[in-house]
């Protein structure tokens, strides 16, 4: 309050000690703010000069909404009023900026803007100096108003660089003109592209070219205040030619200069220039001519003794790499990690990965790139970083002997890192049986080299190990009695750790109770990971932020191999429970698939499918367990109730669950040949008690049984509590048909009789073959079947979210073959099969146009028969 | 520019100007961090660093560091020489200014600053300008100022010894570099000679800082002190 009392004070002590402790100790929403404008106002308007400046000084430095509201309109006609006073000017201009970043809303624009631009005119330095921030500030945000200012600046900074030093008095700067002018005005032209005008333009190109030249000049004062101030001109002219990007001999000196710089003794002028020439790195005129200096930046980052500066050369060896020199720069950026600071090693090991594959001419170069980066800086290497090795190395197939070969060998160290463990581990559980020819790594040495490694790494490791344990049980049966043996112990069987413990009793129960063919579908190969943007990338750029990374171009991505989707894209988008269903496929139209099972059985939930597949550390989940269902170690009380459309979600599926109450959990895998079936049913016995006089028989209508064969084998009569029966239904299709075959189930229950029956999913488009064709092909026979009767379209609602990845993932599991690049609109999804059945076979076409502004679809078949038409039409138009 | 920092090689915050809002809590977070920062850096090594997402441009003077915090797009090696001007400017005011007169006139060098540097962007360029408006600052101020400048904690006696006044109604004391937490107490020796108490004034502290604090205290003019005291803390 006595400071507020200072303020109106006529005493300039009194008032300048006011206005000190307002700036320093008042915070926005104090409740004397309202005292304190009024005092602010009142010296505004004094016409007193010093008491204006101080005004202004103090909501320059206050800044807050309250003074902006009160002040923002005024300030503007102090500014432009022709009778103040130049000094008052200059705090009117910077005071109107602080404000306008801090609420740029509430600072208008109007006719004062016009006038605010000739202040680049001003015969006062100090004027322009200060109207060149306000007007950079004002015309990034609205460029279009403030347009006249290029020429006005243009047209400054060519006297100021054409000027002899002592000219401008009292604003040469230890023998350079204005440098902070000069600056300010090389950047509010970098808010423009280069200028359209001829004239204006060579104008500039000849300050630029000054400016360049008189970096050449000798010095005129040793001082390192005159050389700062000089080259502080020169890297803003390098910046806006940079920015204008469009003037190849300047872009090419600029780098020459720049060159230099980086022999410089000043170490400032050698940060500067690698930190610049990272920017010129990216320009398509400089990038060759930055390149040869990287004999220096190699240097730098050997040599120097900062490690803000090393910082910086590893940035530009980033920036400058490319296919022609990317072995070099990965191996030195290797060999300066075994020493680097430990602060940059995390960056430098992304940065090195991405390199490594961006430019991965061969992947065997690739996978030592990357085993080299675990063992040089193992801590560092980040999860992303090796998922995206196993990655890669799945997708591709030519690499995968040798990336066996080499893990292997790695792991033959005596103390590796973890992180190598894990690699080693994934790597040898999915290609193992690749090398395990040779008797040097027959599938015994493999194993007794990992579970050397058991004991000293972390929970997840283990658990990840344990995965591949049961894979090479899959892989080499001959050493299942030794693997057995190890999940037997009772550091497994009895291990603290619930996942541990958990893996150890499902594998071993796996491996003893599941026929070799079960086990070999269950832990199968992995399938290729669709392409995605890489993971490290993405993190690189959470690190850094957007935009600061040059040179990226995403479409040179060019390491995942084809293009194929797997349907893991597809089970992260669906509920729980149909998970496991989704990763037991048998007749898609490609290499059938699905590993990582009962690993992922417990953490597919989030929505990153790749993180998931690796994701250790989360507990399984009750819904997602159906394997653990399945082998009965574990009754899960799982959630869920039998939906109506259960029937409906096995169309473009074959395996999961089809129905499940408090006593009884029913699962199907299913598997189609031509016309030929076959159904698994799972029945699970939830409950701790026998089921007696257990039945269960498959019951068609009697036109159904003239279109379809279904023989249920028979079945045990009695079912333990906790305990699982398996049953095989073998069906025929004899003709297309509609309806399906019900599954009828009883037993009794602690005296009373259950009665169940269950829809089976046995549908038309289970017989379907995927047929592959051209786009020739395609509309050749689509103009044949053109009669309409041989086509059934509908229009419907989207029920799910329209993606592509899940919709692909449908079409596929509906039985056709997805045909890519056939339809003219990208967006539409083209698929093409036949049915077959015992008499005839049905060509079959369907197209399928999303409409993803109205959320609609329009299905369109074409089959040569109407029923089947209809019939598939039917089916399908449920399923998005 | 966000922020401006002056501390000096023992890591105390001589003078701080913030171009950005932030909460307190965030100055003196920040404050911490970038000290221990730059002071762990050694001298031959380059003014410029990364921090956060801001470019921090630092030079020492003498036992002073002088440290500005830029954003992406501004000219290091300009803030560099902004940071230079600077201390010309304090150096022609004080005349071959030390950490000294900074403390003991810190208003001063946020005047200086002021004038030179607004919301972050240089206002005043040349040297002769600014030193011009400061002088004109300086004529204006009134004789009958009594400010008196009290060191807390201060161990020398004279640092904590106010002048005299005699005819006063009402006078402000800045106390410099308070403690977070203190009582003042006051004593007004009535004569020099005699060290006793004439009386002592409990007084409150209106507005801290870190820097400073402002008090102002009732006085009645019949009582004729000569020397003020600060006594704790």
């Amino acid at each position: 309050m006595e400071a507020v009392n200072l303020l109106s004070s006529n005493k300039y002590t009194e008032k300048q000690i006011g206005y000190l402790f307002i700036s320093v100790l008042v915070n926005s929403n104090s409740d004397l703010i309202s005292l304190i404008n009024n005092g602010i106002k009142n010296d505004l308007a004094s016409r007193n000069p010093t008491f204006m400046n101080l005004a202004l000084h103090c909501i320059a430095n206050v800044g807050s909404r309250e003074m902006a509201e009160a002040f923002a309109s005024q300030i503007p006609s102090i500014l432009v009023a022709g009778d103040t006073m130049d000094s008052v000017k200059q705090s009117a201009a910077l005071c109107l900026l602080r404000l306008n970043r801090t609420s740029p809303d509430l600072v208008p624009m109007g006719e004062w803007t016009a006038r605010v631009v000739h202040l680049l005119n001003d015969q006062h330095l100090g004027v322009v100096t200060a109207a060149a921030s306000l007007i950079t500030t004002l015309a990034q945000k609205s460029p279009e108003d403030f347009k006249t200012s290029i020429s006005l600046a243009v047209a400054r900074l060519s006297r100021i660089v054409t000027s002899a030093s002592i000219d401008l008095q009292d604003y040469t700067y230890y023998f350079v003109a204005a440098p902070w002018l000069s600056v300010k005005l090389l950047r509010l032209l970098q808010c423009y592209p280069p200028p359209e005008d001829a004239a204006l333009r060579s104008r500039l190109t000849e300050c630029l070219e000054t400016i360049l030249n008189k970096a050449q000049e000798p010095p005129k004062s040793k001082k390192v205040q005159h050389s700062n101030a000089k080259n502080a001109v020169l890297f803003e002219a390098i910046a806006l030619i940079i920015h204008h990007d469009s003037e190849p001999t300047l872009l090419v000196r600029a780098c020459n200069q720049l060159g230099q710089f980086l022999q410089h003794r000043e170490t400032n002028l050698r940060y500067l220039a690698l930190e610049s020439m990272c920017t010129l790195a990216s320009s398509e005129f400089s990038h060759e001519a930055v390149k040869t200096h990287i004999d220096t930046v190699i240097n730098a980052l050997k040599t120097e003794r900062d490690v803000s500066v090393r910082q910086r050369a590893v940035d530009l060896l980033y920036a400058m790499c490319d296919r022609s020199n990317a072995k070099q720069i990965v191996a030195e950026m290797l060999s300066y990690l075994e020493n680097a600071d430990y602060s940059i090693r995390e960056e430098m090991v992304l940065k090195v990965a991405i390199l490594a594959e961006k430019y991965a001419v061969d992947y065997t170069w690739y996978v030592d790139t990357i085993l080299n980066l675990i063992r040089i800086a193992g801590d560092y290497v980040s999860e992303e970083v090796w998922y995206r090795v196993i990655q890669i190395v799945i997708n591709q197939d030519d690499v995968q002997g040798y990336a066996a070969k080499t893990v292997f060998e790695a792991l033959q160290a005596p103390a590796c890192h973890e992180n190598l463990v894990k690699v080693g581990g994934y790597i040898l559980g999915e290609f193992g049986n690749l090398i395990a020819g040779d008797s040097r790594s027959s599938p015994l040495v493999q194993f007794n080299l990992l579970h050397s490694k058991f004991h000293l790494c972390s929970v997840p490791t283990r658990a990840l190990l344990l995965s591949a344990y049961i894979k090479f049980i899959n892989l080499f049966p001959e050493v299942k009695a030794t693997i057995q043996d190890v999940l037997r112990s009772d550091s497994q069987l009895r291990n603290a750790d619930v996942e541990l413990q958990q893996r150890a009793i499902e594998y071993l129960r796996l491996s003893c109770i599941a026929s070799t063919d079960i086990l070999a579908t269950v832990l199968e190969e992995m399938p290729p990971f669709p392409e995605r943007e890489s993971s490290i990338l993405a993190k690189l750029k959470k690190k850094k932020g957007p935009g600061n990374l040059p040179d990226i171009d995403d479409t040179r991505w060019n390491v995942n191999g084809s293009a194929e989707h797997s349907e893991d894209t597809e089970s992260t988008n669906k509920s729980p429970p149909s998970l496991m269903a989704d990763l037991l496929p048998t007749n898609r139209p490609r290499p059938a698939s699905s590993s990582p099972t009962l690993l992922s059985a417990g953490t597919m939930g989030s929505s990153h499918p790749f993180t998931d597949l690796l994701n250790l550390n989360s507990t399984p989940s009750a819904g997602a367990s159906l394997l653990v269902d399945v082998l009965s170690d574990i009754s899960t009380p799982a959630p869920i109730t039998v939906s109506e459309d259960n029937f409906s979600r096995f169309v473009c599926k074959n395996n999961g669950v089809i129905y499940e109450d408090q006593l009884l959990q029913i699962g199907l895998k299913a598997e189609y040949r031509q016309n030929l079936g076959r159904i698994y049913v799972f029945y699970g016995n939830k409950t701790s008690t026998q089921f007696l006089s257990f039945s269960s028989s498959v019951t068609s209508s009697d036109t159904l049984k003239t279109q379809l064969n279904v023989h249920a084998k028979a079945v045990d009569p009695t079912v333990d509590g906790g305990a699982q029966l398996q049953q095989v239904v073998n069906i025929e299709c004899l003709s297309d048909f509609t309806d399906a075959p019900v599954l009828d189930i009883q037993f009794r229950y602690g005296g009373t009789l259950q009665k169940i029956a269950v829809k089976l999913p046995v549908m038309l488009n289970k017989f379907f073959q995927p047929t592959e064709m051209t786009s020739q092909d395609f509309f050749q026979r689509w103009k044949q079947l053109g009669v309409p009767q041989q086509e059934v379209q509908t229009i419907f609602k989207a029920q799910h979210p329209m993606d592509t990845d899940v919709t692909n993932a449908k079409i596929l599991g509906f039985g056709v073959a997805l045909l890519i690049g056939v339809d003219p609109n990208p967006a539409n999804f083209v698929g093409a099969g036949v049915i077959h059945t015992k008499n005839t076979q049905v060509g079959c076409l369907l197209r399928l146009e999303p409409n993803t502004q109205a959320q609609m679809y329009r299905l369109t078949l074409r089959t040569s028969r109407e029923s089947v038409s209809q019939r598939l039409c039917d089916l399908l138009s449920d399923q998005f | 520019m966000q922020f401006m920092l002056l501390f000096s090689r023992q890591g105390k915050l001589r003078l701080q100007k913030w171009y950005v809002p932030l909460s307190d809590k965030e100055k003196k977070k920040i404050t911490r961090e970038l000290v221990q920062t730059v002071l762990a850096r050694k001298p031959k090594m380059c003014s410029f660093l990364e921090w956060r997402d801001l470019k921090v441009v630092y030079k020492r003077y003498a036992s002073l560091y002088f440290c500005c915090a830029i954003e992406d797009q501004d000219n290091e090696l300009i803030t560099l020489e902004i940071i230079h001007r600077y201390v010309e400017l304090l150096d022609k005011y004080f005349g071959s200014v030390c950490e000294l007169d900074i403390i003991f006139n810190f208003e001063k060098a946020y005047f200086i600053l002021d004038e030179f540097l607004l919301g972050g962007e240089a206002q005043e360029t040349s040297k002769k300008n600014v030193l011009k408006a400061i002088e004109q600052a300086d004529l204006l101020q009134e004789n009958i100022d009594f400010q008196m400048r009290l060191f807390a904690g201060s161990r020398d006696t004279a640092q904590r010894t106010g002048g005299n006044w005699t005819d006063i109604n009402m006078v402000h004391i800045i106390i410099h570099l308070p403690p977070t937490s203190f009582i003042c107490q006051l004593l007004y020796v009535a004569d020099n000679n005699s060290n006793s108490p004439l009386s002592t004034l409990n007084f409150t502290v209106t507005h801290t800082h870190t820097q400073l604090c402002l008090c102002f205290l009732p006085l009645f003019r019949d009582k004729q002190c000569s020397t003020v005291w600060l006594i704790s803390c």
